[in-house]
């Protein structure tokens, strides 16, 4: 209350650097360069509404992996570099769910199902190894991401699947690298009260269930185990004091983030139409993470608004880049781009003086 | 009571080499599998040396200096890569060539590295994350400079060089006249196994170097740096300097090192050469017995082989057990990732090991205190 009526008092310009201080430089720049992108689009012979649809999609498709930053943000566990071990056990449930027959809508379903277990099992033992190496979690995150997935690529290789749709056609055995999901959950979300109005696609059932999420996290930051759990982010001696149970409360987090990247994953692919497998979860942390610092988050701070709007600025640097570029300088800096301001982002954020201490 | 000492001993020795013990165990498993020739592995084991060990050496001078594993080996590594294909381009060949892009990598190698080390003093505490994400973000700027840059702005002749558009390097860069130019002076063969006589004089040279630097004020500073920031600052030493210093003088050596590698190799892989080095040449020291905060010139001799070796013999022994050649490749990048993930969990569980008795040690003293105060 007191600072909105401070905020009347502020003259224009006070209240516009106040703004851009507590917005960041970085997230300014980033954001005016997409307006430019979307500005530009039309004079370069992009398609506005095309565009802007894309953008919204490939918004859909990944929110949720970086919804799964917010928890161990909050407990003070650090970005969550070992996202693709959550990716892992969403893979598990999307091929099992394959693999044991179920069809259309109903496998994703079956998909979310069969990959909780995992999810839980292996966020346990992760949030369990992380509760073990307090202060050096972002690191350590990264390789439990890089060793499980090059361990699931042996597996993806030896486990026992046998559908058709799955296995290599020629030794009918180990799994593809890419398998399409066409009969089975391939737009299940996106296609659920769809909008379309001229060249603008709207998926509504997708962006219902981010929304679906979104909200419950909110809920549940808010619940007594939310508040305790930020607190344990914020100040770990004194939740310690207050009773809270410092590690359990860290653990859950763990949990509640793998299982987030399980689902994310599962939404990624209804949206894309493929499942990914051996080292294409690979790299699939760097996005996600620079998605919600984009969006304001820091090591230790994040909301939903965090989250929405990085996902909105880094997709759609991501889908606006390579045509309006390609199209003007007939170069395709997009991947450059790209690369420089996803990992500037994280790197402006690990080396924030304020937020180094631990 | 002798006995019963001489058993903890050897757990503890037992648990302190666990990673090369268990390499140890890995490699006599596969070799007799994978059925090469002992003449064939002896070979390929000398040539990955003499191709690896001077990259794996920049890492020791970080770690002396408590910044951990320099996963920004990879700047060096790329500043050798500028430096080559600008070699390339003005055709200078043989010993001039590579003696040439060593001499041009320093500039591009003290450049990067000063700035690598001045990321890295202002996220003390996270060191080897940061330096992580700098490698990725250095390599958008270096596809920027290599792919757009390169032919407008910095003068590219010739065709073989640059991509057939007028503009960017090609994917592959041809070494061919230098290829192995190093090696094959002075080589000697012995018994069938080829000796490249010259590159193990380099990496003695600079493993003498490495141990004469550690007994020079500036070395000594480093360790202390290493050893505990603020006691180092109170005696006087300049922290954020010698921080910076052994960060450039590492990636110097990881650009000599590069030359080095790709020399041998006889071709860069223009967008890929760099991206691999530092995660394998990190793994390398890990499995000869390092650690994030110790590591020896031993470790890195004894890291190579054994690395290299599970290298070589993995996917033979791979396709030999399970009859599917791709479990070998996999297994051994899994092998590398988990090779460091474990080296980190030991290191950080250490730390905080060593904290907590620190702390525990403090308090008892505290209690001491007290209790004589209330005597």
């Amino acid at each position: 209350m007191n600072e909105t009526l401070d905020k009347t008092n502020m003259s224009v310009r006070d209240r516009l650097s106040a703004f851009a201080a507590s917005f960041g430089l970085p997230r300014l720049i980033i954001a005016a360069f997409l307006l430019l992108l979307f500005i530009a689009a039309p004079f370069v012979g992009a398609d506005f509404w095309t565009q802007i649809s894309n953008t919204i999609n490939r918004f859909s498709w990944n929110a949720v992996m970086v919804l799964a930053m917010v928890p161990m943000i909050h407990s003070g566990c650090g970005l969550n570099f070992g996202l693709p071990l959550g990716i892992i056990s969403g893979l598990l449930g999307a091929t099992l769910s394959i693999e044991l027959g179920f069809t259309g809508p109903f496998s994703f379903v079956m998909a979310i199902l069969i990959a909780t277990p995992f999810a839980l099992i292996l966020g346990a033992g992760y949030g369990w190894l992380l509760n073990k190496i307090k202060g050096g979690e972002m690191m350590i995150a990264t390789y439990v991401g890089f060793s499980s997935v090059s361990f699931m690529c042996m597996m993806w290789l030896l486990l026992p699947y046998k559908s058709p749709t799955m296995v290599w056609g020629l030794s009918g055995k180990g799994l593809r690298t890419t398998i399409s999901l066409e009969g089975f959950y391939d737009k299940v979300l996106a296609n659920i009260l769809q909008i379309n109005i001229g060249n603008l696609s709207i998926p509504t059932g997708t962006l219902l269930f981010f929304a679906l999420l979104a909200f419950g996290m909110w809920a549940f930051l808010h619940s007594k185990t939310g508040t305790a759990m930020t607190a344990v982010g914020s100040n770990p001696t004194f939740a310690k004091a207050a009773g809270v149970n410092v590690d359990r409360s860290r653990l859950l987090s763990v949990i509640l983030s793998t299982w987030l990247a399980a689902v994310g994953i599962l939404v990624y692919e209804q949206g894309f139409g493929f499942v990914q497998l051996y080292m294409a979860p690979f790299y699939m942390a760097l996005p996600a993470v620079s998605a919600i610092l984009i969006g304001g988050a820091t090591v230790n701070k994040a909301t939903i608004p965090n989250v929405i709007i990085g996902t909105f600025l880094f997709q759609g640097i991501v889908t606006m880049t390579p045509t309006v570029m390609n199209s003007m300088i007939h170069m395709d800096m997009s991947e450059v781009i790209r690369v420089v301001v996803s990992q500037g982002m994280i790197l402006y954020a690990l080396t924030r003086k304020t937020e180094a201490a631990k | 009571m002798k006995n019963n000492n001489s058993r903890k001993n050897f757990l503890s020795f037992l648990a302190n080499n666990s990673v090369p013990i268990l390499f140890i165990l890995i490699c006599v498993v596969c070799i007799p599998v994978s059925g090469f020739s002992p003449s064939y592995l002896i070979n390929e084991i000398v040539t990955r040396m003499g191709r690896n060990i001077f990259l794996i050496l920049c890492l020791l001078i970080p770690i002396m200096a408590g910044m951990g594993l320099n996963f920004g080996m990879t700047l060096g590594a790329m500043a050798a890569e500028l430096a080559l294909i600008l070699v390339s381009d003005w055709q200078i060949w043989g010993i001039p060539g590579v003696v040439l892009a060593m001499i041009l990598s320093i500039p591009f190698s003290i450049l990067l590295g000063m700035l690598c080390g001045k990321i890295l003093n202002m996220a003390k505490g996270r060191e080897m994350i940061t330096s992580y994400i700098i490698s990725f973000f250095m390599n958008g700027i270096y596809q920027l400079i290599v792919l757009y840059m390169m032919g407008p702005i910095i003068p590219i002749k010739h065709s073989n060089v640059k991509l057939p558009r007028g503009y960017g390097i090609r994917n592959s860069v041809d070494l061919i006249h230098m290829r192995q130019c190093l090696d094959n002076l002075l080589a000697v063969r012995v018994g069938g196994v080829k000796i490249p006589v010259l590159t193990f004089l380099l990496i003695g040279l600079l493993c003498l170097f490495i141990i004469w630097f550690r007994k020079t004020k500036l070395g000594q500073d480093m360790r202390a740096v290493g050893q505990d920031m603020d006691v180092a600052r109170d005696a006087g030493i300049n922290v954020e300097r010698t921080r910076i210093i052994s960060i450039v003088m590492s990636t110097v050596l990881a650009g000599f090192g590069m030359v080095i590698y790709l020399q041998n190799m006889g071709n860069i892989a223009t967008y890929s050469s760099h991206s691999q080095i530092g995660m394998f040449c990190i793994a390398a020291l890990l499995v000869g017995g390092a650690s994030v905060d110790r590591a020896s010139i031993g470790n890195v001799f004894l890291g190579v082989v054994l690395f290299h070796t599970m290298f070589i013999v993995a996917p033979k022994a791979g396709a030999m057990i399970t009859g599917d050649s791709m479990i070998g490749e996999y297994f051994r990048v899994f092998v590398s990732y988990a090779v460091i993930t474990i080296a980190l969990i030991m290191y950080e569980t250490k730390k905080r090991k060593v904290k907590s008795q620190a702390g525990k040690q403090l308090q008892l003293e505290q209690e001491q205190e007290e209790a004589a105060a209330n005597e």
